[in-house]
């Protein structure tokens, strides 16, 4: 019996035009949790579908418990004890948790499929787990942890030994990222081996044992998580010393200049918004804290004219802005970028320069003349100050890398020369080189006399950027905390029910 | 000189094709003599214009990631409109013609209205709005065709303007009003923007309503003109005219590239796809191919048209 439960060894995988992984070497034992960590573009997503069987390397030998396995679909990883759960989410939301957990394999009895007993099944599996979930609920009717938690129960009904999760958190709040660990440390003490994928340094020393980083698809090294600085991991990653990853200058005592009264969305059920306040001065970068759900998005949906019905006002310069729509909020010197790119952002079939100049089309479209130089400046001018890599301005967005598609996003707002920018979850999904770029362009900008409104849950980004944070529970503002006070307790204690009840 | 060399790689696949469909019906001998005669390619010009104008409207509708499927309906029911203004009321032609115009041009500004203030899906809107359509015609015609045959009236379908059909004029003016819309209006990016991500739009400070609302009533404005067009070649307005038609309207617009999920799509593109629809009825016709196989064979030939087009975008795509 080989030490371990995987052995994955000298794995090359190329697409045309693009080596994705060469001579890649994993290992994973049995009962631990096994971190993959990378940029964007690092072959992380390639090496576990070629565990998988999506794709099928060119060279390469794959030991299962020292047995060499050949994997050539999905069926045969499936079969190997492999199960992988992906970033979006594969369950069919019409259906109920009973019939997902058993899809494809449905439980006959005599008189064709028998859901009493796929039910009670299923209710023992999640049961196992003090889910709380009922079998017979509609998947679509779960929050997406829960659906998560649906997801590996699912891959654990098919006896797996190996779990793959890609980057399962990136979409729930922390009390939930906190039930799922507990989740991942019961299975792994069953001897299932767990392989983890995350963007979210903070979340490896709370779950994994040992790390592998990759780095433009070479393996660069396997470490114990607790023997490693973090420093050194992100060397590992970017390959160069990132000599000050959070760039910010902080500014003190200049005049406020936007002010928010009283907002409220209006709403009488499922009020996400509830009589907030606030204030922002010249070249700040004020963050906004709080679990999800919180009502920060909606916050600011409500102040960019984007939630009908809403109410409270907001002031710029001393005078009190009439916004009715969005297009009133960007005439006025505000502009959003909003937390979902992919939803709420990208026009994925359309090119850079399409997606650049979306809301500038009147500095260059009039009279049914088209100023194409004028058009391609625009997006030339963005593309330079926001450091985007991409091959020319024609490229279709969808092609680009998480990291360079939010920075078309944020250059697209920056192109109507707003005065408040806000940021919505600004560095989700984004790599660790274009995060530290990203952060550098807000303090340039802030230097200018912009003022950026960051909304994040990503507490060290809220720490080491914001000037203050404002901290939200439960659709109100909690407090607010000057950034000589910041800390990771002082932001918890204000975004948890604690205080909430004053 | 760029902009031509672009549209040309862009639209390979289909050009070829109806080059290849040129060349055959010039080969192939009992078309020899009469498939590239200055009579017949006006004719097959002729043809296509009705269809060169619903696929203008349909080609914005599809960008829009919609459909459109009360086109057909509303020409015959404009057509009967039209015809009954000035057979019945006595009205003169030009009265007919933009009674005729107005009606479809109400119909698509109904089916805007619906589909940008309700989530109601367009394909049951305008499956509504055909069936509602159809019904005018047959209830104000009874079911018989009315009879017109004025020489104004034959104008705009039968007439011609020197030697080209007036139609085939229509059919450009269209055209490049549809290009410019597209191409060089705030309103024509807007409409891309709304059928790649509609969220993303509203996030932009686009209003989807009203980009909605453009779409579905120059839709249905285009298909009144087709209407009225078909009901002055055919010297009468008839319940039965435009049966299927959006059909032949989503076909040219599909086989011209336009990608039914919305987001993408030229003008360009559909104009071949409607030559190559039009040379296809009209081939066929003069080959004295039997009706009935007629439609299987042009079923084959967009099936065929749609898939050099996907060999070649997945080739490209890698």
């Amino acid at each position: 019996m080989s030490e371990y439960l995987l052995e994955m060894k000298k794995i090359t995988k190329s697409f045309p035009g693009v080596k994705a992984l060469t001579d890649v070497d994993f290992q994973l034992k049995a009962g631990e949790v096994h971190a993959l960590l990378g940029e964007n573009g690092a072959g992380k997503s390639t090496l576990i579908k070629v565990l998988g069987g999506i794709y099928i390397a060119e060279e390469g030998e794959i030991f299962i418990e020292g047995q060499p396995v050949e994997i050539q679909n999905v069926a045969d990883a499936r079969a190997n004890g492999i199960s992988i759960i992906h970033q979006e989410l594969v369950l069919v939301p019409h259906m109920t948790v009973a019939e997902n957990i058993f899809l494809g394999r449905e439980l006959m009895g005599p008189f064709g499929i028998d859901s009493g007993k796929m039910r009670k099944e299923s209710q023992k599996m999640l049961d196992r787990f003090n889910l709380g979930i009922d079998a017979g609920e509609l998947v679509g009717n779960l929050s997406i942890a829960q659906q998560q938690m649906v997801e590996i129960v699912k891959a654990i009904s098919f006896n797996c030994k190996i779990l793959v999760m890609d980057e399962p958190t990136s979409s729930i709040s922390d009390r939930e990222v906190e039930a799922l660990f507990d989740i991942m440390r019961g299975l792994a003490k069953q001897g299932v081996g767990i392989v983890y994928i995350s963007h979210k340094m903070s979340e490896l020393d709370e779950v994994c044992d040992r790390v592998t980083v990759l780095r433009d698809g070479y393996y660069v090294g396997t470490c114990v998580v607790k023997e490693t600085p973090r420093d050194e991991l992100i060397h590992m990653m970017v390959g160069r010393e990132l000599s000050s990853y959070y760039v910010r200058d902080h500014v003190d005592n200049t005049k406020v200049i936007f002010r928010c009264d009283h907002i409220d969305d209006g709403k009488s059920s499922k009020k996400r918004v509830k009589d907030v306040s606030f204030e922002v001065k010249q070249g700040e970068i004020v963050g906004f804290a709080g679990l999800v759900g919180a009502g920060r998005s909606e916050t600011m949906q409500c102040i960019f004219g984007l939630t009908p019905g809403s109410a409270g006002e907001v002031w710029l310069d001393g005078q009190k802005l009439n916004i009715k729509n969005a297009v009133d909020a960007m005439n006025a010197g505000i502009a959003m970028v909003p937390e979902n790119r992919k939803v709420e952002g990208l026009y994925h079939v359309q090119s850079v320069n399409f997606n650049s100049t979306i809301e500038v089309l009147k500095e260059f479209i009039r009279h049914l003349h088209v100023d194409s130089n004028k058009e391609r400046a625009i997006t030339q001018e963005f593309v330079d100050k926001m450091k985007t890599k991409t091959p020319s301005l024609e490229q279709t967005v969808t092609n680009l890398s998480g990291g360079n598609q939010q920075k078309v996003m944020i250059g697209r707002w920056l192109a109507t020369k707003p005065r408040i920018l806000i940021l919505d979850e600004p560095t989700r999904g984004v790599d660790v080189g274009a995060k530290a770029e990203i952060y550098d362009i807000m303090n340039e900008l802030t230097k200018q006399g912009v003022s950026i409104i960051m909304i994040s849950s990503e507490l060290p980004e809220i720490i080491n950027m914001s000037d203050r944070v404002y901290v939200m529970y439960d659709g109100r503002i909690t407090g607010c905390i000057n950034w000589q006070d910041l800390s990771q307790e002082a932001i918890m204690k204000l975004a948890t029910e604690e205080t909430a009840g004053e | 000189m760029k902009a031509i060399k672009k549209y040309f790689t862009d639209n390979l696949g289909i050009i070829i094709a109806l080059v290849a469909m040129i060349l055959f019906l010039y080969i192939f001998p009992t078309t020899h003599n009469t498939f590239l005669t200055q009579k017949n390619i006006f004719n097959v010009l002729r043809q296509s214009a009705p269809n060169m104008m619903l696929a203008c409207g349909m080609t914005m509708v599809i960008i829009l990631g919609g459909i459109d499927l009360s086109v057909g309906s509303i020409i015959a029911m404009s057509g009967v409109l039209g015809a009954a203004a000035v057979v019945w009321w006595g009205l003169p032609e030009i009265c007919g013609i933009l009674i005729a115009i107005l009606s479809g041009l109400i119909f698509g500004l109904l089916n805007g209205m619906v589909i940008a203030l309700t989530q109601i899906p367009p394909f049951i809107v305008t499956l509504a709005s055909m069936n509602i359509a159809k019904g005018i015609a047959y209830v104000y015609s009874g079911g018989k065709p009315i009879r017109c045959m004025t020489d104004a009236w034959k104008f705009l379908g039968a007439g011609y303007v020197g030697p080209i059909p007036t139609p085939v004029i229509t059919m450009l003016l269209v055209f490049v009003i549809g290009v410019l819309v597209l191409n060089r209006t705030q309103m024509g990016r807007h409409i891309y923007a709304v059928g790649g991500n509609d969220t993303a739009a509203k996030f932009s400070g686009i209003s989807v309503a009203k980009v909605k609302f453009f779409v579905y009533s120059f839709s249905g404005l285009m298909a009144g003109l087709a209407g009225i067009t078909i009901a002055s070649r055919l010297y009468s307005g008839t319940c039965t005219s435009g049966d299927g038609a959006e059909m032949d309207a989503i076909a040219a617009v599909v086989v011209g590239g336009t990608s039914m999920s919305g987001g993408s799509g030229k003008l360009g593109g559909t104009l071949i796809g409607v030559l190559i629809i039009g040379i296809l009825n009209n081939g066929l016709n003069l080959m004295g191919v039997n009706s009935d196989w007629q439609y299987i064979i042009k079923g084959a030939v967009i099936l065929l048209a749609v898939y050099v087009d996907f060999l070649r975008s997945t080739k490209k795509s890698k």
